[in-house]
């Protein structure tokens, strides 16, 4: 619903725009043309997508999401002192935030979905706890050591070195993550206040 | 250094794996064709907003929008092109792929707008999708300060990915 609201907001506003500059000539050119530029980028984002979920599927079957998980537990028992008391939800927590370094989306989303269920079933209400609240900010803000599909995008528009946003992605990653962790201790200290 | 990343993570990755004695070949496959699959989930998505966005860029509605906002993101040193990406980034993914590889295309993908965007891309996600997802599936009625804690984040993340794209 919301999407297509977006949609047609954005042709309705594109047809208003044209009016007043007089180039209503110039959008259904454009639009077939922004049509044939989604195929072109599929068509060049499909080989580095294909190679690198190739790559991630080896890693996941390695058990390096397990190994990386167990390096990060001490992280994990500051962040998450009441969760990590159970070795269940420690263990799904580990496995959806080391997933997400890794960028295996796929398998980070049931992990997560599972450590909330666990941390509900530990609370026993409906209400989010400061710790899922954390581990939400930790998966929103995007914490992935090699964003492959956004490289993948910058080869396909000519980039000549795709990765070489890496360090900036890093410290952009680590500082929106420590805002909204700091946020939500901020946030969690007024309400209990 | 940095030219080695990627070839040298495929031998690491692909060592550890058959040292583990691991089907290697059968992996990579399997993935491929999971990251194939996602790929057509989201063409047609792809197709129709880039389609939308053209229009926009050659009504000139887009030229307009950034020359009003301009002032604005001077101020917060945030370049006012990539404001569309920063609207519907938490929302919609392939939304905001879309924004992102058309921002790249028509300014270039080495260009400050080019990168900023892309930083922003990688730093990102899209977090009211998320949100919904984990809590929902929970059963989670009161998210409580989740909401602005992610969007925080977000938020920091848009102005540090604009920072850092000028230190490259």
């Amino acid at each position: 619903m919301v999407m297509g609201a977006i949609w047609l907001g954005m042709i309705f506003l594109s047809v208003c725009a044209a009016f007043w500059s007089g180039n209503t000539g110039g959008l259904t050119p454009a639009a077939l043309d922004g049509a044939y530029s989604a195929v072109k980028l599929c068509i060049s984002l499909a080989g580095a997508l294909c190679l690198w979920s190739g790559l991630s599927k080896v890693m996941e079957r390695a058990g390096l999401t397990e190994k990386l998980g167990k390096l990060m537990r001490p992280v994990f028992r500051r962040l998450f002192p009441r969760t990590s008391k159970d070795e269940i939800a420690l263990g799904c927590l580990t496995a959806n935030v080391s997933a997400n370094l890794l960028g295996l989306g796929n398998a980070a989303t049931p992990m997560g979905v599972a450590a909330v269920k666990r941390m509900r079933t530990l609370s026993g209400g409906t209400e989010a706890t400061d710790e899922m609240c954390r581990l939400i900010v930790m998966n929103t803000a995007s914490i992935q050591l090699l964003p492959t599909t956004v490289a993948a995008v910058r080869a396909a528009a000519g980039a000549e070195a795709p990765f070489d946003i890496l360090p900036a992605v890093w410290l952009t990653s680590v500082c929106s993550v420590s805002a909204g962790l700091l946020a939500a201790y901020v946030f969690g200290r007024l309400r209990r206040g | 250094m940095a030219d080695l990343l990627i070839p040298a993570l495929m031998i690491a990755i692909a060592a550890i794996a058959l040292a583990k004695k691991q089907d290697v070949y059968a992996a990579l496959t399997d993935g491929g064709l999971e990251g194939l699959k996602l790929l057509v989930s989201i063409a047609p998505a792809l197709v129709m907003l880039l389609t939308a966005l053209q229009m926009l860029r050659a009504s000139g509605a887009i030229s307009l929008l950034t020359n009003w906002l301009s002032p604005v993101s001077g101020f917060l040193g945030i370049p006012a092109e990539t404001l569309p990406l920063m609207l519907l980034r938490p929302f919609s993914g392939s939304a905001a792929l879309a924004v992102g590889a058309e921002l790249m295309g028509f300014y270039g993908a080495d260009s400050l707008v080019g990168r900023t965007a892309a930083i922003m891309l990688g730093s990102t996600e899209t977090t009211f999708y998320t949100i919904s997802v984990y809590f929902g599936a929970a059963g989670i009625r009161k998210t409580r300060y989740a909401v602005p804690a992610a969007l925080i984040a977000d938020l920091t993340g848009f102005l540090m990915a604009s920072l850092t794209a000028k230190m490259l």
